[in-house]
């Protein structure tokens, strides 16, 4: 079964492409789509069967050997414990559904098949990457969703934005995997293997040991987390490594909801969560989780205040929810960071996909001052975002209310001054998201229409003829996969909330995570203004963003206009990017003319053969036009080279 | 089976093929070709024993052939492989198939010559990889140099007299040295040219270090290391297709094997002595060729300098002196004479129908060759090693073993993934992705099936091991291990001596 999950979907992304050559689009959609909804189905049956069943330990299916050098042994393996189960059902019902909305959502796409085949290619490799028994699997695994990724961003590939942010985020994460490959290395030195169960056993003997690497006596686990840990950077989008997850956003919808929001960007997460067996002997590394997570749950928040491109504001969103992810990690609340990435998966892939029908139904409108009294002509759509809005803003009783006021929660009763900042960070985001999402909300649904009917904009690329259009609900395909999620935003939080997080949760996980019931008995002893203040900043929020934009249109632009130092710096996203074409991208180019043209062309060659060579070159040039085009003629020249060779080295053993 | 000499046919039929595709002038064109193409063919079918009757768990020479060549000197014709050399015998006893269908079309002057030029650099390069007599290695290995000599300097473009003479320079240069030392060691051995008795020679350190010295620029040349590297770009721009693949995917080889033959086993204390320069010659050749390939403007030239990066992880494995390293070094040999040997093919296949190698004359390829756009990109995600791909195996071995050695290489090279990221999609972002809104672009056509017939086997073998790399790491594993242990004891006895000396 577990081998069906993991090899379906390649299966599909092998076919679907000459299927729809042969038989049509529709036919690799359904090929596709079919698979992913079986695979979901099994893995669904997985999930209960041990996250609720009665085996102790995590099943190892093997697959075939990988590398067998000396020491290293890499396996192809599948292990399923309650942890990769719970991912596998994250992956393939978020990937089948998202699927499913494809069919509606890229119906006038020409190259529906190839996009169906990234759409499986993806889910392979992320379900390679969760289901793996070891740090090089999970490191394939890592990189091919760092590829669908990249395919599916530069999908429209004639679109030179498009492309642009494809290699960003390929780039960008290989910066990150550039520290998980370190990070695997030193595992490795310190333990002489890359699999889970042997680093996990020698995790307890190497706590507090120190290596020299890097020219410093460190800690080693502290160093080896640390690395790993940039991995994971990288793949979800923290702070200083989160500047090419707004630009993916250039990518299909359907594609930021399943790779961008659900499922690759919390693999950093649950690399954390895997690890945590190895993370739990290296407080100085867990703290750092809890900084970074903090910082960008924060940072991403206050960026999401004021973008209008509709896409962005939620993976800006997407960010800060990530950073809460990895916050509850940091303070060795487990369970609790893996309950909020079940959950978030949920609303969040909602948002992006209720988003992606707005877009359908305007006609490729991504800006959100474009919008506005779309309550009335997408009304289903509009329910679908509302539910998704209320469950990322913690809405008593949705399921972001469960898990995210459990990480604050968690964060408040954490020891030490970076699970104070967490907390901290924590609790103001909640009251930017719940603004930043109500303003969404607000700005697409509510208000005059914008962009169609008395005024028309001719200051955007679409066309004429698309305003001529009347906003359209979607079709089928794209609602039933809202309706579904809908339910899971609302409800995966108090169904799961008891397995997952709630004190006995260890029956639940079986080891799969570590030991984390420390964190959850001091959760439980939080005062009750701490439970209390996540709902508040969730009001607040939500009063301030209805003040601005419904009771009184125009009061934003008017504090924009009063702050424009904050405003530009914000809309600028605190000037990242333009930080880092400064500090790498240049200086790269730079540096590669600099070594081209003076390296090679000046130092090297200049002192080394072209000194010796033009002579030989003035010679033979003469020769070739003699008689041009015989082989012995460039034999002669040979021979030439030769003497001059020769000679010059006589010369030079005289001197 | 094992009786035929293997060998020797692996090295002879390919020549005597070339010399007698030599009799046709352009008139059998096609006739030519056809012979060339049994010819190569044969020359593949003759080294599969090779791998058939292969046994791994000896370090031992295997299908060993022996005959007095000039007794006066007792140079003996002398082949034999191991764990090691047979891969890259039939490395590039297949890569020569497909230079040889590659070549089909586009070469329509003087095919003779061509085909002939290919095929005896085939027997060639076995010859050299098979060769267990020092002298006969040098043969082989300088006559290597005048076929690829040829081959630019006729069927090169427009600037191919300086290239040529160029590649000849440097890499005639780098073995005048490598002479004088084997008749050093031809001395010191009492008179044997036998590659196998100069292990088992005890030199005194500073006789292995000035030796070391005299070898390391004859291979350095040819891997090509930083700094004595700059050849090889222009090489590779001025060389016809063919000549690009065979210089990428096996004749950098050489300088690698040439190490592992050589340098590590006869000189261990040396190689750990020096093991840090080369260490950093190699950790500086992947960050800086890899700058200079971010800003080329030739396709041929970027993954020109894209090899010497990817071959910078070869050097630094094997002198990591740890199995993870140096098999890893083996392996990436093999992969990168794959992966460069395809990246060159797929160059030629536009620059065949552009005449242009300019990446600015390209864009949105895509849309109108999609199957070429697939092939590129594959090649491409095995070039920035993409695990699944065998250009992943090579590179993350290599680094395990570097991190071993010395944490600062590794982490220098590491930065090398992000930087070959960088380049290698820049290129591909500008070749195939974009509008294809260039007018000459218009009617450009996709694959076609012999360009499909050269390029599929080599897609299939890149991903099989990159996800099945066992075969060439078990086939080489009993010589790298033996080669190890050997440079261990002699480590091991060196430290003695040294305490010794101490006492």
């Amino acid at each position: 079964m577990y081998q069906a999950i993991v090899f379906l979907p390649l299966l599909g992304a092998l076919l679907g492409e000459p299927v729809g050559l042969r038989a049509g689009a529709r036919a690799a959609e359904i090929l596709t789509t079919g698979l992913l909804l079986l695979c979901a189905a099994l893995s669904w049956a997985a999930f209960f069967q041990v996250g609720y069943g009665a085996q102790a330990h995590a099943l190892v299916v093997p697959v075939a050997q990988w590398l067998k050098v000396g020491d290293l042994d890499v396996s192809w393996a599948l292990r399923i414990d309650a942890l990769t189960a719970t991912m596998l059902v994250v992956v393939t019902s978020v990937s089948g559904l998202v699927h499913l909305y494809s069919i509606g959502y890229m119906a006038e796409d020409p190259s529906r098949p190839r996009f169906f085949s990234y759409l499986s290619l993806f889910t392979f490799a992320m379900l390679m990457l969760v289901t793996a028994d070891n740090l090089v699997q999970m490191f394939f695994g890592w990189e091919g969703v760092g590829l669908a990724s990249y395919l599916l961003i530069g999908f429209w590939y004639e679109k030179p934005s498009a492309n642009a942010a494809a290699i960003k985020a390929f780039v960008v994460n290989r910066v990150g995997d550039f520290g998980f490959a370190l990070g695997i290395f030193l595992v490795f030195a310190l333990t002489k293997s890359v699999s889970f169960d042997a680093i996990f056993a020698a995790a307890p003997g190497l706590a507090g040991k120190s290596v020299h690497a890097f020219g410093m006596d460190v800690d080693a686990l502290t160093l080896a987390c640390l690395l790993l840990f940039m991995g994971a950077m990288g793949k979800s989008a923290q702070f200083l490594l989160h500047t090419w997850l707004p630009d993916a956003m250039e990518g299909p919808t359907p594609v930021s909801a399943l790779i961008h929001a659900a499922t690759m960007v919390t693999a950093g997460v649950f690399m954390v969560a895997r690890l945590s067996p190895l993370f739990a002997h290296a407080p100085a590394a867990l703290g750092f989780v809890t900084a970074v997570g903090a910082t960008t749950a924060l940072f991403a928040a206050t960026v999401g205040l004021v973008q209008n491109d509709i896409k962005r504001v939620i993976a800006y969103s997407t960010c800060s929810q990530l950073g809460y992810m990895f916050v509850a990690l940091g303070v060795g609340a487990y369970g609790v960071g893996i309950f909020h990435l079940f959950t978030h998966a949920f609303f969040k892939a909602l948002l992006f996909l209720g988003a992606g029908s707005v877009i359908h139904a305007m006609h490729h409108e991504q800006d959100m001052r474009n919008m506005g009294g779309l309550r009335t002509k997408i009304p289903l759509t509009f329910w679908a975002m509302t539910v998704g809005t209320l469950a990322l803003t913690g809405f008593p009783f949705t399921a972001g209310y469960y898990s995210k006021d459990a990480i604050i929660e968690a964060a408040y009763a954490g020891q030490g001054w970076t699970a104070t900042y967490g907390f901290l960070c924590t609790v103001v985001a909640a009251g930017l998201t719940s603004f930043y999402s109500w303003r969404l909300v607000f700005m697409t649904f509510f208000g005059e229409p914008r962009a169609f009917g008395a005024h028309a904009h001719d200051d955007h690329a679409h066309g004429d003829d698309a305003h001529a259009h009347e906003p359209h609900e979607s079709p089928a395909t794209m609602l039933v996969p809202l309706a579904l999620l809908s339910l899971g935003a609302l409800a995966a939080g108090f169904a799961f909330h008891g397995a997952f997080v709630a004190p006995g949760a260890e029956a639940f996980w079986k080891g799969s995570i570590a030991d984390m019931s420390g964190a959850v008995d001091a959760m439980e002893k939080v005062p009750g203004f701490v439970s209390l203040l996540p709902t508040l900043m969730m009001v607040g929020g939500f009063l301030v963003a209805y003040a601005m934009y419904v009771m009184r249109p125009g009061s934003a632009d008017a504090l924009a206009k009063a702050m424009p130092l904050a405003y530009r710096f914000l809309l600028n996203k605190w000037y990242f990017d333009e930080l880092y074409d400064f500090l790498f991208v240049r200086p790269a180019f730079w540096l590669g003319r600099l070594f081209w043209k003076g390296g090679d062309g000046r130092i090297i060659d200049g002192f080394g053969p072209d000194g010796v060579s033009s002579e030989v070159l003035a010679v033979s040039g003469r020769v070739v036009r003699l008689q041009s085009g015989y082989v012995y003629h460039y034999a002669f020249a040979m021979m030439l080279g030769i003497a001059a060779i020769i000679t010059w080295y006589l010369f030079m053993g005289v001197r | 089976m094992t009786s035929a000499p293997w060998l020797s046919l692996t090295i002879w039929i390919p020549i005597a093929f070339g010399v007698a595709v030599l009799a046709f002038n352009d008139r059998h064109a096609a006739t030519v070709r056809r012979i060339a193409l049994i010819g190569a063919v044969l020359g593949l079918a003759v080294s599969l024993p090779l791998y058939t009757g292969f046994n791994t768990q000896t370090s031992a020479m295997q299908f060993v052939e022996l005959a007095p060549w000039i007794p006066r000197f007792s140079i003996n014709y002398n082949l034999g492989v191991d764990g090691i050399s047979v891969l890259f015998i039939l490395l590039n006893s297949f890569i020569t198939v497909l230079v040889v269908i590659a070549g089909w079309a586009s070469i329509t002057k003087r095919v003779a010559q061509y085909m002939a030029a290919f095929l005896i650099m085939s027997g060639l390069l076995n010859g050299v990889f098979a060769a267990l007599d020092a002298m006969l290695f040098y043969v082989f290995f300088e006559a290597t140099l005048i076929p690829m000599f040829i081959i630019i300097g006729v069927w090169g473009g427009p600037n191919r007299v300086y290239a040529a003479l160029k590649f000849f320079l440097y890499t005639l240069l780098g073995s005048l040295l490598m002479l004088v030392s084997f008749l050093y060691l031809y001395d010191k051995s009492g008179g044997s040219f036998s590659i196998q008795d100069w292990w088992r020679l005890p030199l005194p350190l500073g006789v292995q270090i000035l030796l070391f010295f005299g070898f390391l620029l004859g291979f350095a040349v040819k891997v090509p290391m930083w700094p004595v590297h700059t050849w090889l770009p222009d090489a590779h721009v001025e060389a016809p297709t063919g000549g690009s693949v065979i210089l990428a995917a096996i004749m950098l080889k050489m300088g690698g094997y040439g190490f592992l033959r050589f340098s590590l086993p006869m000189f261990p204390v040396a190689s750990h002595l020096l093991g840090p320069l080369v260490f950093w010659m190699s950790a500086i050749a992947i960050v800086y060729t890899s700058l200079v390939a971010l800003v080329q403007e030739d396709m041929k030239k970027l993954i020109a300098y894209s090899s010497v990066a990817h071959m910078g992880f070869v050097t630094m494995g094997l002198f990591s002196l740890d199995a993870q390293g140096v098999q890893g070094a083996v392996f990436q040999m093999v992969s990168h004479g794959l992966v460069s040997g395809a990246l060159f093919l797929c160059v030629g296949v536009v620059y065949d129908r552009m005449h242009t190698r300019e990446i600015s004359a390209y864009g949105g390829l895509a849309r109108r060759m999609p199957l070429y756009a697939f092939a590129l990109m594959l090649f491409t995600m095995a070039n920035v090693g993409l695990p699944g791909t065998s250009g992943f195996v090579g590179e993350f071995l290599t680094l395990i073993g570097a991190f071993a050695a010395s944490t600062w290489v590794a982490l220098g090279a590491t930065t090398g993934v992000i930087l070959s990221a960088a380049y290698a999609l820049w290129l591909y972002r500008r070749v195939a992705f974009g509008a294809l809104d260039k007018p000459s672009l218009a009617a450009i056509a996709d694959l076609e099936p012999r360009e499909v017939l050269v390029l599929a086997p080599l897609a299939l073998l890149v991903v099989y091991y990159g996800v099945h790399p066992q075969p060439i790491l078990d086939a080489s594993q009993a010589s790298v291990d033996a080669l190890l242990r050997g440079v261990g004891a002699a480590l091991a006895s060196a430290a003695k001596a040294a305490a010794y000396a101490q006492l």
